[in-house]
């Protein structure tokens, strides 16, 4: 019996590996309630089946990192829908195309901005969201949220997997989930060479995780005097940067389309690349990755057209509301003076920032 | 040479430094044999339990400083259990009693308890140096027992030991008149330190050249230590928190500057991102850096601090220090000899170090010749370079954090990387490998690897020629260790007699069965065989079925001093 996915996938011309992934899919689809398996950072499960497509179990007591993964992947239905955690099977299935084609062409990102996708099957889904994940171009396919979110995570590998409701809404889905497989292996590397790092160092070092992810004993090999030393030194700089001399600054930082807001302490860095790298670590689809870089050393103001080439080139652009009140662009002032002024931070629709250009730029003119 | 009075003789060995040459020197004749044992004032034995200490005070009866080692390496990785052994009180009380002169000791993994540390201090006056490595056992009682009743101490040097903190005090057990320390390293200790008294000690101790602080000294002791101590050599900062505006810091850069002395630097235990400029200014002098236990550092901060580490010889960091970071140090630390780089915890926006980093190292420093590097990721291609850039590797180890990954590029075993590396590195006397391997390796180990003295090995290999391999080939290897991989009986049986030209060999998670380790204890009397069986995983049920067990962890050493009497329940001799 094949499941209504792989009927959907045989309509588009079927090649090997678009077969194997979507086997795989449907061996997850025949799981039916996916079994849950700790996934270590090697990516082995329990079984040690290294080629098993396990699920690592959504504890709570997981470590804060992951549990800040798990947050900042966006769940676009509403709260509650099981849709996000569909994403790690899909995931892992992928990542072992990793050396093959996408089957399918990629879409230019912009393909479906204001999209005439039927909005079927939609909870409450945000478009903005799912238009701006960088390098997924997976919305252009759909705009269905519960395909998208699924094909989104960056950190999946963390996170729970419930069964749910997703397969009934890949079945559902046949001819989106075909090209959202085929895509997966062009996302899929980056993500993959990232979360087993993380997952390693959440696991090597912070004692805290019950043992979800099956750790190999004595591995890797560092002395156990340093990873408890490092283990005790990583939380207590966490607190620590409440207690030093110069104070902790957290603030908000909101994104339009996301359930949940993220605090970041300013103080950790020192450049507004630094922040925007971790912001894009944090939500995983914003590219403010010009802001500020471009600026001459020391200055890091945006020219007017800079800020056109940034509004242009992302769907969503980084602004923070300032002692004053009033909403400004990210990376005008000097990196000292942001974190002074700065109250909380808004990752907003690039649509609606266009406004604020003119403004932002006469604002640093004035500052000339 | 033999009708040169013995004072010649012994005059002349004076100049053989090495233990290795000492203990070739004492195999030419007996009367060498004699001199050169009476005279031999460094002993170092690399198993405790190879020899027992009344033999060895009375073979060397001018003996002055011991060095120690006991648990097997993979006790650092928590494969050993606790109580496992490695006491050294017996030895303490061998040497008093046999009125040993001792005034150094060295000890490495072994467990110390504070009996012995009192023992020790009381028993021999003109001890001076204690230094004790990855120890344990022992508390801050024992610690003041040293300082009270060593009063010609001049070195106590405590590196990553688990000690049992009783509150401070025990720095104000030193002799309130001038001291003679020249070393003091306490960096390990977790607990409350009496500041007061660590600034009296300081100020009473001219000689102080080395001084390693742990984390619970302040940033304005520091300071106040710094302005008392500007003659320092070698200096590990406990705590930096600051605020970069106060007055403290400004201090602390004004006292930073007198300090021109500084060659090595370590510690920021904790500390806060910004700001390490402070320390810029002596960065020109230093030969030797560790910053692996301040996961707190930013790479960027590393790097400014880097740019200026010209002399660099010795540099140990995280890996945030990020593959551009490592270009960095690749450019600016044109004499650096070690490199070691630690996982470390997952910072956001923190990058990790992947092969280009160890690629751009090994074009940039010439002189490399001993590396630790964890990394995510590794490629035949990077290995095979660096091989060529860096023909003079002493000690190589790699451990890519996926332990069975393979090459990143071509998904091939990394054995032609590694490869390379022994046939290049002609030289290299230890290696540890990781990642995807197979047999062929060993192969090439057992081919090239001729001064190959310690080999670590997990999860690598498919069969027992992996280990044939390595035995028969490496003449000069002392250690082995073998973890989770598929080595058997064949392997372990092939060669027994080359077990008491080495040191030790361990082997766990591998393919050896009891029968195939009672068999080798059978054949070779003078090894220990032991089986570490925890939590019952073996039991001794009676018939030949047993023999067939798979053995969890097996730890063998050559000893002249038979079976060991103080091994725990759960350590069988064979």
């Amino acid at each position: 019996m094949t499941p209504p996915l792989l009927g959907g996938v045989e309509e588009v011309a079927s090649s090997a590996s678009l077969l194997a992934s979507s086997t795989s899919v449907e061996s997850v689809c025949e799981n039916g309630s996916a079994e849950l398996k700790e996934r270590n950072y090697m990516g082995l499960s329990d079984s040690s089946s290294s080629g098993d497509s396990s699920a690592i179990s959504a504890v709570t007591g997981e470590s804060k990192t992951s549990l800040n993964l798990k947050a900042t992947e966006l769940r676009l239905g509403l709260p509650g829908s099981q849709s996000p955690e569909r994403n790690s099977d899909l995931c892992l299935f992928a990542s072992t195309q990793l050396d093959e084609k996408p089957l399918f062409p990629l879409h230019p990102v912009n393909d479906n901005h204001g999209s005439s996708m039927p909005k079927n099957l939609l909870l409450g889904n945000k478009r903005g969201f799912s238009d701006a994940m960088d390098g997924f171009s997976e919305d252009k396919f759909t705009s269905d949220s519960e395909v998208n979110a699924m094909l989104s995570p960056r950190s999946s590998q963390n996170l729970g997997l419930k069964p749910g409701s997703i397969l009934e809404n890949l079945s559902s889905q046949p001819a989106k989930a075909k090209e959202v497989v085929g895509q997966k292996p062009a996302q899929e590397r980056p993500l993959v060479s990232n979360d087993p790092r993380a997952n390693n160092r959440s696991s090597a070092n912070n004692s805290s995780a019950p043992a979800t992810k099956a750790q190999v004993v004595g591995w890797p090999p560092i002395r156990s005097f340093r990873k408890n030393s490092l283990a005790t030194l990583s939380k207590n700089t966490e607190e620590v940067d409440g207690k030093a001399g110069a104070s902790a600054l957290y603030v908000k930082i909101s994104m339009d389309g996301a359930p949940y807001l993220r605090k970041v302490d300013l103080r950790n860095y020192s450049a507004y690349k630094e922040l925007s790298l971790a912001l894009e670590k944090m939500f995983s689809c914003f590219t403010i990755g010009q802001c500020g870089s471009h600026g001459t050393s020391g200055r890091e103001m945006l020219t007017e057209s800079k800020l056109k080439d940034l509004l242009h080139g992302s769907e969503y652009v980084l602004t923070y509301e300032d002692k004053d009140g009033d909403w400004m662009l990210v990376g005008d002032v000097p990196w000292e003076m942001f974190i002074e002024t700065c109250k909380r931070m808004r990752i907003m629709k690039g649509s609606d920032a266009i406004g604020l250009a003119p403004r932002a730029v006469e604002k640093s003119r004035n500052k000339d | 040479m033999n009708y040169f009075p013995d004072e010649v003789l012994e005059h002349i060995f004076d100049f053989v430094g090495s233990h290795k040459d000492r203990n070739s020197v004492s195999q030419v004749c007996k009367l060498w044999y004699r001199i050169e044992s009476y005279s031999r004032q460094k002993v170092f034995v690399g198993n405790c339990y190879a020899i027992g200490p009344e033999r060895v005070a009375e073979r060397f009866s001018g003996l002055k400083s011991i060095t120690l080692k006991g648990k097997p390496h993979f006790a650092d990785f928590n494969l050993v259990p606790p109580d496992w052994g490695g006491f050294v009180y017996p030895w303490i009380e061998a040497f008093a009693r046999s009125r040993v002169g001792l005034e150094e000791l060295r000890l490495k993994r072994m467990v110390v308890s504070d009996e012995s540390l009192e023992l020790l201090s009381r028993s021999f006056p003109n001890f001076k140096s204690l230094v004790l490595v990855s120890c344990e056992g022992f508390t801050t009682d024992g610690l003041a027992a040293v300082a009270a009743y060593c009063r010609q101490l001049k070195e106590l040097d405590l590196q990553e030991n688990d000690v049992e903190d009783h509150r401070g005090h025990w720095l104000s057990c030193f002799p309130e008149s001038s001291t003679s320390l020249v070393s003091l390293n306490f960096a390990c200790l977790k607990g409350d330190i009496n500041l007061p008294a660590l600034e009296r000690l300081v100020a009473r101790s001219p000689n102080l050249k080395s001084l390693r602080l742990s984390r619970a000294v302040p940033l304005d002791v520091l300071q106040r230590i710094l302005i008392r101590a500007p003659q320092l050599l070698d200096l590990g900062v406990g705590s930096y928190l600051h605020d970069p505006d106060s007055e403290n810091y400004n201090k602390l850069v004004t006292a930073i500057q007198k300090c021109k002395s500084v060659r090595s630097l370590s510690g920021f235990l904790d500390v806060a991102p910004h700001c390490l400029s402070a320390f810029h200014i002596i960065c020109p002098n230093l030969t030797s850096l560790n910053l692996s236990y301040a996961p707190g550092i930013y790479d960027n901060e590393l790097i400014k601090l880097l740019r200026h580490c010209h002399k660099l010889q010795r540099l140990w960091i995280l890996d945030c220090i990020g593959d551009k970071g490592l270009e960095v140090v690749a450019s600016t630390c044109k004499d650096l000899e070690e490199l070691r780089v630690f996982p470390s915890d997952p910072y956001v926006g923190q990058a990790a170090v992947t092969e280009e980093g160890l690629v751009a190292i090994s074009r940039g420093c010439q002189k490399l010749n001993s590396i630790l590097y964890f990394c995510q990721q590794m490629t035949n291609a990077a290995l095979i370079t660096v091989a060529k850039n860096c023909p003079n590797f002493v000690r190589f180890r790699l451990c890519i954090l996926d332990p069975t990954k393979p090459d990143a590029v071509t998904q091939q075993p990394l054995d032609e990387g590694f490869g390379a590396i022994v046939q290049a590195c002609k030289d290299l006397k230890r290696l540890s490998l990781s990642g995807l391997l197979t047999d062929q390796v060993f192969l090439y180990i057992g081919m090239y690897a001729e001064q190959l003295e310690m080999l670590s090995i997990a999860f690598a290999g498919d069969s027992d020629k992996g280990m044939q391999y390595v035995l028969k080939g490496c003449k000069k290897l002392r250690k082995l260790e073998i973890r989770d991989s598929p080595f058997g009986n064949a392997a372990l049986l092939m060669d027994v007699a080359k077990y008491e030209t080495m040191r030790s060999l361990w082997m766990s998670s591998c393919e050896v069965t009891l029968g195939g380790c009672k068999a080798l204890a059978k054949r070779m009397p003078g090894l220990n065989v032991e089986i570490i069986n925890e939590n019952d995983q073996m039991e001794f049920v009676g018939g030949c079925d047993d023999d067939r067990q798979k053995v969890e962890k097996m730890y063998l050493y050559r000893t002249l001093a038979g079976q060991r009497r103080d091994a725990p329940e759960f350590v069988w001799t064979l």
